[in-house]
């Protein structure tokens, strides 16, 4: 390392005051933003949780659907029609909605159901306990083992409930990828069964889920289910449009994106001002180095250098703090939703870099206007 | 005949323009020499320090030209200009400017690490210099934890330490009291003075007066030499 950025390193952290409240600034800021946008990615995630869950590469739906949590169902013949189209290799009916359960103590739990293809069981959990044939005896579901799991009581296969006023019994305790947004437990069945539990309507159909012959085919049964007036997405499609209603429909965007940039400004006005009273504070030790003989770049470098060591020790800093709060929030509240993805570290990356940029835009253009007949005058 | 160090010949500087111009120093001839040490003295605002600045290569004069070793400094670009004060030029300002969170040491070796010498070479040839002007045992201190006369003492330690030929003072006794004052630049003198160096000290201060080769007298931005016994009179 070159002298001049130790004497930098030097008059930076040797100044314990302001190298802590930098610090605090920088990393409280990275703390808030990757908080909040972890949160968001966390809420995202669970947002598409049956997507995810069920694995299908396609899904055929009503054009007017928002989210996978609301569906509109459809009529049977679709079916029958995605089946016909070139280039798809199968095709299957999925059941998606909500049922009460009666627990024991005549309470009522309510419950996400999803029905199953009879036919191929297409897009169904592992199993951790009990058989997948069993799920074709009578009134079978499979509990999944998720956050939820334990609001019905945590049943063990051959638990019997109460659903919709139908008996009920745990054939199987299912692991899933991902837990849902809405705090209510999954049980799993067949498609005709969960009908059956279902106060009967005309259509039935939440989603049709494709799966194509080759990924070549896609385009075109995009276009065949928009000819026949309904929309086939892609898994990411699917995602990606749930992620866009909660993040412009929804309050929960807004105010997620409002919180990161309030973090934002406040560590910019913390770390800003606090960089630039430091460098106020040696500013006429400044130009009696420009005096001695110091270049403008030789200073410009100094003032970079301490402004990227502080703007990344504190984004580590506060990188740690975040997965070590939300690892310790996982521990006591196991629905809690945060989670980290690289596009909220890249995001509070930027941000940082911005926040350490202004600072030291600052501090540069202050070193570069000291004139070292100033400092000789006194 | 001894041999100039500065030449400096018809200096001009004025500051503002139409009303508020000033003439801080007029058409300004002068030669200071290796192994004296030269005085300027008068009132405040006789351009002095304006003076002082321009012959060090740190304030562009409107006219005239500055040679120093038959170099003329304002004829070289701005990055070559500070490469030469780094060389050539040694600094020793009125409030002494040391950086507070650095040791003593380390203000002292900065000019070696603003020539990108390595860092242990230039903290021991720091470390030595601070011998020479009695300060071996502060080497690790902040400079702040020092006397004003020590700290004016590691000033000369960081102006001296890449051997310059040329030192230039601006009141360096004017923080201090007068008998360390005098001790600082009669240390000076004794040790830091040589044949191969000029001394350029620009001074209020009548009890140090006796120091000095030779006295020159600014007044109204216009330069006179003049001899010593006659201002120790005054
Ligand atoms: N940057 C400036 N802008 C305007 N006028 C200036 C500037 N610098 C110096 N002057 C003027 O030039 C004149 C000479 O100033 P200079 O600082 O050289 O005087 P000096 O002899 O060093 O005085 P002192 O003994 O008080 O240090 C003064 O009238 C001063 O007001
Ligand atoms: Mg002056």
């Amino acid at each position: 390392m070159p002298g001049t950025l130790k004497i930098a390193y030097r008059l930076l952290v040797n100044d314990r005051a302001k190298f802590a409240a930098l610090l605090v600034g920088i990393t409280f800021a990275v703390f808030l933003m990757i908080e909040m946008t972890s949160l968001f990615s966390g809420i995202l995630k669970r947002a598409s949780a049956t997507v995810i869950n069920i694995g299908a590469p396609m899904w055929v739906m009503d054009p007017a659907v928002q989210t996978v949590a609301n569906t509109i169902p459809l009529p049977d013949y679709v079916l029958d029609e995605v089946r016909s189209i070139p280039g798809v290799k199968f095709a299957v009916p999925l059941y998606s909605g909500g049922g009460l359960v009666k627990l024991r103590d005549g309470t009522y739990q309510s419950v996400n159901i999803v029905g199953l293809d009879d036919a191929s069981l297409y897009g169904r959990p592992k199993l951790l306990a009990g058989n997948i044939q069993d799920l074709f005896t009578e009134n079978a579901f499979l509990a999944v083992k998720d956050s939820e799991f334990y609001k019905l009581e945590n049943p063990a296969v051959g638990t019997e409930f109460e659903i919709n006023d139908h008996r009920g019994v745990i054939v199987g305790i299912a692991h899933v990828a991902a837990s849902g947004l809405f705090g209510v437990p999954t049980l799993y069945t067949t498609f005709n069964r969960s009908l059956q539990y279902i106060p009967n309507m005309r259509m039935t159909i939440s989603y049709i889920l494709v799966v194509p012959k080759t990924p070549a085919d896609v385009q075109a049964i995009k276009k065949s289910a928009a000819a026949a007036g309904y929309v086939a997405l892609t898994e990411d499609e699917f995602i990606q449009k749930i992620s866009t209603f909660y993040t412009y429909q929804t309050g929960i965007g807004t105010n997620m994106l409002l919180m990161t940039v309030i973090s934002f400004i406040i560590g910019l006005s913390i770390s800003g001002q606090t960089f630039y009273t430091f460098i106020l504070e040696n500013i006429e030790k400044f130009g009696a180095l420009k005096a001695i003989g110091a270049k403008g770049r030789v200073l410009i470098s100094m003032i970079l250098f301490e402004a990227s060591f502080v703007a990344l020790t504190g984004y580590g800093i506060g990188v740690g703090l975040c997965a070590a709060i939300i690892f310790l929030a996982r521990l006591y509240l196991p629905d809690y939703a945060a989670i980290i993805t690289y596009w909220n570290l890249i995001l509070a990356f930027i941000m940082v870099v911005v926040i350490a940029a202004a600072s030291s835009y600052v501090g540069v253009r202050k070193v570069l206007r000291i004139e070292p007949f100033d400092i000789f005058r006194g | 005949m001894p041999k100039a160090a500065i030449e400096a010949a018809g200096l001009t500087k004025w500051f503002g323009t139409g009303e508020a111009k000033t003439m801080a120093v007029r058409e300004v001839t002068f030669d200071a020499y290796f192994g004296e040490m030269l005085y300027i003295v008068g009132p405040s605002g006789s351009g002095k320090t304006t003076l002082l600045s321009m012959i060090s290569g740190i304030l562009r004069p409107n006219a005239g030209t500055v040679k120093i070793e038959g170099v003329d400094i304002w004829g070289l670009s701005a990055d070559a200009l500070a490469d030469f004060r780094l060389q050539k030029i040694g600094f020793v300002f009125q409030d002494y400017h040391l950086f507070p969170r650095l040791t003593t040491a380390e203000n002292v070796a900065i000019p070696l690490i603003l020539q990108n010498r390595p860092w242990d070479e230039a903290l021991n040839e720091a470390r030595r210099d601070l011998e020479v002007v009695g300060l071996k045992e502060r080497a690790e201190l902040p400079p702040v934890k020092l006397s004003g006369g020590e700290q004016q003492r590691v000033a000369i330690g960081r102006a001296i330490v890449a051997r310059p030929d040329i030192l230039i003072f601006d009141e360096p006794t004017a923080s201090l009291d007068g008998e360390t004052g005098r001790n600082i630049v009669s240390f000076v003198r004794q040790h830091v003075l040589s044949d191969q160096r000029c001394i350029v000290m620009v001074t209020h201060d009548s009890r140090i007066f006796e120091f000095s080769d030779r006295i020159m007298r600014m007044e109204d931005g216009k330069l006179k030499a003049i001899e010593r016994e006659s201002l120790s009179a005054q």
